[in-house]
């Protein structure tokens, strides 16, 4: 499975996070938003069928967050530490490989 | 199965745990601006991240960076709500005298841009600081709550322009910046919007590449502020490219008599003369833009309020030099 | 060598700018400090001084561009006075907030209405609560010497402060006087680079400058803007005896005058202390027990400065051009604030006096010290008297 390419920062964040208060109350950790899992607001979660995709990248160039990456094949791989679950993917999927289902947990 | 390579970099500049809501159509914006940013930094310098943010006050700037996180990872740096043009000015001056490469891109709402920042901005392209300005315009003041801004359509409810016995809802037509910024004779002025992604990116990158000040105005649904569904973000500003409601245009040094138009799609016959747009016809209502939308809802119990509206869009196009047929739907 | 000539305060602050080396400029045009701008332009033009000068539309925008230059690491330099100052009200608090050392030249002249291009303090004093270090200048040198006293308060890694250095209007901007220019080797031995550590805007190093902060972290980043302001008292005395080794000219944050038996002393700020130390001679003369005090720092406000003043006289008479309606002058609330608690004070007698360019005569001082005088003799007395007013058109 392919790295989200966040995966630097999630790291770095961890490691190195820090409330303490710094000259101008400047942030230092670029991409340190990663933390905040805004999965949780997900009502509705994207399932995606593999087979249907034809790699249009649609869903990867709308998606907001970004929640969406590619992995070594350039198929989309969804994160759902971080889909807030809005469906535009879905709706935007010419061929159906993505369809938005409520969440169960 | 031939794959493509991805149309866009897979750089990333915009992280996500942001605090944009669900279905921003600003934060897809953003990100795809500073993608394009970022192709173009490289093409031009050899430097894929030779770029800075200076952002006006308002969604998309207390969305993203809260103390201590932030979901930049480009350099930001956000100064007031008016101001993000001369902020930029002062960054873009300090790279000068620092001998950095690179190009400033402010960053402004329509409040931001269109009203309170007018100035700033005006000053900035005039003064032609080696920064693009991006206007990202969901059409109100979303940050304080859906108030009105002069970037509001005709007819929109907003929580200061709503419908009631004596209002339509707003009842000025729509300002445009993009043709306030192109009569400062700069460059390139663009708009676009997150329905046309790929003209979007295109359109930020040539905006980066061009020596001096450029201006692109893009169009993002924000499902809160117009009572759309979340999934129907795209769409809805597809719609409004198909419809004649958001033209896409671009003006190259001020020069109004060649204006490049670009086909909104959706069936609409586009008419050329000597390789220039001087009409179209739309075949899809704008009630099929507007009907998405709830900020909409009440125009369809006054049906002249939407011919009002369509006569303003029309007024529109002929800035444009474009003559448009606006279809209406069929009954 | 250091060159001797003459020239106005607005000059002078010009000259300081030049001999500091910011890189980025930004400065709109306003009566009296526009001649500012104009001698940056020609240092510009003449290619005496390598900087970005933004020619901006407002000074709004001349603070913003500042803010901006400021947070990519250069050093900066803006001139203002009066509703220019005002409108960049918004962007000062940010400046400070956002810990950038930028500094700025004030030609000191009233708010409106009604419009009036003239001296008082009130547009500086206005904006003493948004962080900036402030000084005030006596003479021309001074303006020329606290500029680039400022600078190496403001950048000083104790105070990363943005800082305000005002001189009289007219009085001072359009007078010319005999100002030494110092040494630029020895200026620039005295700066050094503005290399700061903190604020950058580096691709290589992407930092996020501007964050929103929720309750949770807003209270203690308006504290380091106090604490900052506190390093800076002692920040100021290295900065001045520092000055002092290298130019041979001395500062304090208050400087005192035929103090030292004094019953009576006036307390003042900027030009007027010129004549106030004129008049303390005329009394002395005459042999009342008089002295002068000069502050010339405002903020941070010298309190252990003020409290050791205090034990030298029987009555402080404040003298301020500038006004807090249905309080005082602003001088009147931080004295207080610095002597409430002490258990042997003086009488504190405020006079509001020269608003709006009116002179401060001797007769004027005059009509002060007889209220004092009552004071000091256990007579009733107001606590602030608007002194030379024209009751007649009243």
């Amino acid at each position: 499975m392919a790295e989200s390419p966040f995966k630097a920062d999630i790291e770095r964040v961890q490691k190195e996070y820090s409330e303490k208060m710094t000259p101008g109350a400047i942030a230092y950790i670029p991409g340190s938003s990663v933390i905040n899992k805004t999965g949780s607001w997900r009502v509705f979660m994207p399932e995606f069928y593999r087979d249907k995709c034809v790699r249009c990248y649609l869903c990867y160039i709308y998606c907001p967050e970004p929640a969406i990456y590619l992995d070594e094949e350039n198929y989309p791989v969804f994160d759902y530490d971080y889909c807030k679950g809005c469906g535009i993917c879905a709706n935007e999927c010419p061929t159906d490989a993505i369809v938005m289902v409520r969440e169960t947990k | 199965m031939v794959v493509r390579k991805p149309p866009i970099t897979t750089r990333e500049y915009w992280a996500p745990g942001h605090a944009a809501c669900a279905g921003c159509g600003c934060a897809t914006a953003l990100k795809l601006a500073t993608k394009a940013f970022s192709e173009a930094m490289e093409e031009k310098y050899g430097d894929p991240n030779a770029f800075a943010i200076a952002q006006a006050t308002g969604c998309m700037e207390v969305v993203s960076a809260v103390f201590p996180y932030t979901a930049w990872k480009v350099p930001w740096v956000h100064v007031a709500f008016e101001n993000a043009a001369a902020a930029a000015s002062g960054i873009e001056a300090a790279w000068k005298k620092k001998g950095l490469k690179g190009k400033i891109l402010a960053i402004g709402g329509d409040g931001g841009t269109a009203d309170i920042g007018l100035q700033a901005l005006s000053g900035m392209l005039e003064r032609r600081h080696n920064v693009v300005y991006l206007m990202y315009d969901n059409e109100a003041y979303m940050n304080t709550g859906i108030q009105r801004s002069s970037s509001t359509p005709y007819g929109a409810w907003t929580t200061t322009s709503p419908p009631g016995k004596y209002s339509i809802g707003e009842d000025k037509p729509k300002k445009w910046v993009a043709l306030i910024a192109a009569a400062h004779q700069i460059p390139y002025v663009a708009t676009a919007s997150i329905g046309n992604p790929f003209d979007f990116v295109r359109k930020m990158k040539k905006a980066a590449k061009v020596d001096g000040p450029a201006f692109v105005q893009v169009h993002c649904t924000c499902p809160t502020g117009w009572k759309s569904p979340l999934e129907k973000g795209v769409e809805i500003a597809r719609l409004a490219i198909e419809t004649g409601v958001w033209p896409l245009f671009e003006i190259e040094n001020g020069d109004f008599h060649n204006i490049k138009i670009q086909s909104p799609g959706g069936g609409a016959k586009v008419k050329r003369e000597g390789g220039k747009v001087v009409a179209i016809e739309f075949k899809k209502p704008i009630e099929e833009y507007l009907k998405l939308q709830g900020r909409f809802k009440h125009l369809f119990k006054q049906p002249e309020a939407i011919d009002q509206l369509r006569e303003q869009i029309k007024a529109m196009w002929k800035v444009l030099g474009v003559e448009v047929t606006l279809p209406k739907p069929e009954e | 060598m250091p060159i001797r000539t003459v020239m106005k305060a607005n000059e002078a602050a010009a000259w300081a700018a030049k001999l500091a080396k910011p890189k980025v400029i930004a400065a709109f045009p306003i009566t009296p400090s526009t001649l500012v701008p104009e001698k940056i332009s020609e240092f510009v033009a003449n290619g005496e001084l390598d900087a970005e000068f933004i020619k901006v539309e407002s000074e709004h925008s001349a603070i913003s561009a500042c803010v901006g230059a400021s947070a990519a690491g250069v050093r900066t330099f803006t001139a203002t006075a009066s509703q220019g100052l005002a409108l960049m009200h918004e962007v000062l608090f940010i400046a400070a907030g956002m810990r950038l050392p930028i500094v700025m030249a004030i030609g000191n002249r009233s708010l409106s209405a009604p419009i009036n291009i003239w001296n008082d303090w009130q547009d500086s004093i206005s904006e003493r609560d948004t962080g900036w270090l402030q000084f005030y200048a006596e003479n021309n040198q001074e303006a020329l010497d606290l500029i680039l006293i400022a600078y190496k308060v403001a950048e000083d890694e104790r105070v990363l402060l943005p800082a305000m250095v005002g001189f009289d209007a007219f009085i001072l901007t359009h007078t010319v006087e005999p100002v030494e220019i110092p040494d630029q080797e020895l200026v620039d031995e005295f700066l050094g680079e503005y290399e700061p550590k903190h604020a950058y805007v580096d691709p290589k190093r992407p930092i996020t400058q501007g964050t929103l902060a929720f309750p949770a972290h807003y209270m203690e980043a308006r504290y380091t803007v106090w604490e900052a302001n506190e390093n800076a008292r002692k920040v100021i005395d290295e900065a001045f005896a520092e000055f002092e080794k290298k130019f041979g000219r001395k500062y304090q944050k208050i400087e005192e005058y035929r103090t030292d038996d004094a019953e009576i002393i006036f307390v003042t700020m900027g030009s007027l202390a010129g004549t106030v130390k004129e008049y303390v001679d005329h009394l002395r003369e005459k042999g009342i027990k008089v002295g002068a005090a000069k502050l010339t720092v405002y903020r941070p406000f010298p309190i252990e400065e003020v409290r050791a003043l205090a034990k030298k006289a029987k009555v402080l008479a404040l003298l301020e051009k500038n006004v807090t309606f249905s309080v005082g002058g602003a001088l009147f609330q931080d004295f207080s604030r610095a002597l409430i608690n002490e258990k042997e004070k003086p009488i504190i007698i405020d006079y509001i006096l020269g608003l709006g360019g009116r002179d401060v005569t001797f007769q004027n001082l005059d009509e002060a010290l007889a209220i004092a005088q009552k004071a000091l003799n256990g007579e009733e007395f107001e606590e602030v008297n608007w002194i030379g007013l024209r009751k007649e058109i009243l």
